[in-house]
């Protein structure tokens, strides 16, 4: 079993490194690559969901199963591009981006009231109720000047957000 | 704004409620500031204190690294030093390597060539044929431990057959039974495996008193708790040797004792093991290598070299829950053998998490929610 970096290239790692726009250093995507194999078991070249999910922390998490629809079966490089939004390098602009992304599950660039209710449906389980849930969100929606029936687009997402900082980072062990 | 009545349906009781909180020891920067004043669509809308967490764990997280093999530093790195490291390899499998499994076979063949008879001949004389049975198994775990060129130091007072106790030890290969074993006729609880262990496992190590469990049968746990009461209360038995644990870490960390062997009522004596890295690593990866090929691999290696250490005993303290015991004696070990302590049940290799972990979490994301909505 040899050294996981030898396995990858330089021009490689460059490769991997203008994909996700330079987001990461070059020892993180080393280090990344190796735990890509890690999780990897039997070095298909993609890490299937049972894998993301032999990782408790990751099992635990109530989005869990959100992102592995997201993450499943990503070769390595849209693998680093899917966690460049966690780069400590990473513009406001694209965390929001990232978090459009969950919420807009069928991907067709726009978020339905119902797709924020499912997002906190996993957030909150049964601890809410469904009716609560609704009250809430159409309560906040109207304060934040939208109705029951507005789609909310990325510049919606963005304009929400506002001008205060989004705190959204993880740490890329190097050894 | 008219308040909406939160009301919080609690989670459905579960068995272990007093397992330690994981929420604990996990890090979760997010909820230590937590947000105040009026709930705007902003808070709902960010997630990201959620998916930090979940892209943490994508990155790097504390249980696979229990279970990372650490093979010792390559040194083989440069022009003089390759030569040199060829040479040794050529030592280690063409002349240690064939010695070794000479000297395994010979303990073999005295081993059956004595235990079949004496397990026949003095089937009415019990006790006598148990002593002699023991002294055999030990004599066997000696040659396996030569065979490896296995240097074992031995720290503290040899365990003493005594009644109303048992013995733990942290786990990081089925040779930590060998190893303890040559010392002293441990009865241990294992798992059962297939292959030829299996059939050791059924044959010679019942006569030293072993127990068999098997992780995947739910109903089994009970049946196992009962044999081990049985077996504490019985005076003649072995001492009994538990790896709470309950399967094999890498030697670097120690994953949470089941609480099983701390409510026997009875004095725990702690065992710690660590193994040099330097020599081999002894980390019986089961994910990744056979047993067969885990002994071939240490066979072909320098030397197996570890430190054993036999604790103080100690006892359940006034008011100390099991679990909390089992803490403190994962504690004691932990120090002795420098071992990072992970809030992780070691059976989560096998199976999912419980659901309500995310229900905790669950639950504490609604909570904050409606205590923010009765705000102004």
């Amino acid at each position: 079993m040899g050294n996981a970096s030898s396995m990858l290239t330089q021009y490689d790692i460059e490769e991997v490194q203008e994909y996700c726009n330079n987001l990461f250093s070059q020892q993180e995507i080393v280090s990344l690559y190796q735990r890509f194999c890690q999780l990897d078991r039997n070095a298909k070249g993609f890490i299937s969901a049972d894998e993301f999910l032999s990782v408790p922390e990751f099992a635990m998490n109530p989005l869990s199963q959100r992102l592995l629809k997201m993450v499943d079966g990503l070769n390595f490089k849209d693998f680093v591009a899917f966690l460049s939004a966690f780069s400590a390098k990473a513009s406001v602009h694209q965390k929001i981006q990232f978090i459009f992304k969950v919420y807009d599950s069928d991907g067709n660039g726009k978020v339905s009231f119902n797709d924020l209710l499912e997002v906190l449906r996993d957030l909150s389980g049964s601890f809410i109720s469904d009716d609560q849930r609704e009250q809430v969100l159409t309560q906040l929606m109207k304060e934040a000047g939208y109705s029951r029936d507005s789609y909310l687009m990325l510049d919606d997402f963005t304009k929400v957000f506002g001008s205060t900082g989004l705190k959204m980072e993880v740490e890329v062990p190097v050894d | 704004m008219s308040g909406i009545e939160g009301k919080l349906s609690s989670s459905s009781s579960e068995l272990d409620l007093d397992r330690p909180n994981i929420e604990d020891y996990l890090p979760s920067g997010s909820s230590i500031h937590e947000p105040r004043g009026k709930l705007r669509l902003r808070d709902l809308l960010d997630i990201s204190p959620t998916l930090t967490e979940a892209a943490g764990a994508i990155v790097d997280d504390s249980f696979t690294r229990c279970f990372k093999s650490n093979p010792p530093e390559p040194w083989n790195w440069n022009v003089y030093l390759f030569p040199l490291w060829c040479f040794g390899v050529a030592i280690r499998y063409l002349v240690l390597f064939p010695v070794r499994v000479i000297v395994l076979t010979i303990g073999w063949i005295l081993f059956l060539s004595s235990v079949i008879p004496v397990h026949f001949l003095l089937k009415g004389h019990d006790k006598l044929r148990e002593k002699m049975e023991r002294f055999l198994v030990e004599l066997l775990c000696s040659f396996f431990v030569a065979s490896w060129t296995g240097v074992v130091k031995y720290h503290g007072p040899r365990p003493s057959m005594r009644p109303k106790q048992v013995f733990v030890a942290n786990h990081t290969s089925m040779i930590d039974f060998i190893i303890l074993e040559q010392m002293t006729p441990f009865a241990v609880i294992m798992q059962k495996h297939p292959g030829w262990v299996g059939l050791i496992q059924s044959t010679i190590l019942e006569s030293v008193g072993c127990i068999w469990f098997n992780r995947s049968e739910a109903k089994d746990r009970e049946i196992v708790a009962k044999k081990l009461r049985d077996h504490i209360q019985g005076v003649d038995n072995n001492p009994l040797l538990i790896f709470p644990e309950g399967t094999c870490v890498n030697n670097q960390y120690s994953v949470m004792f089941k609480k099983g062997a701390f409510e026997l009522g009875c004095t725990v004596c702690p065992i710690a093991i660590k193994y040099n890295k330097i020599f081999v690593d002894a980390f019986w990866n089961s994910r990744k290598q056979s047993f067969t090929m885990h002994l071939l691999q240490l066979m072909t290696s320098w030397a197996v070299v570890c430190d054993v250490w036999y604790l103080e005993p100690q006892n359940l303290k006034p008011g100390e829950t099991p679990i909390e015991f089992a803490e403190r004696v994962r504690d004691i070990i932990s120090v002795r053998a420098g071992l990072k302590k992970v809030p992780w049940d070691g059976y989560l290799k096998y199976s999912r998490p419980s659901p309500k972990h995310t229900e905790r979490k669950q639950q504490s994301f609604a909570e904050s929610v409606l205590r923010r909505l009765e705000e102004k």
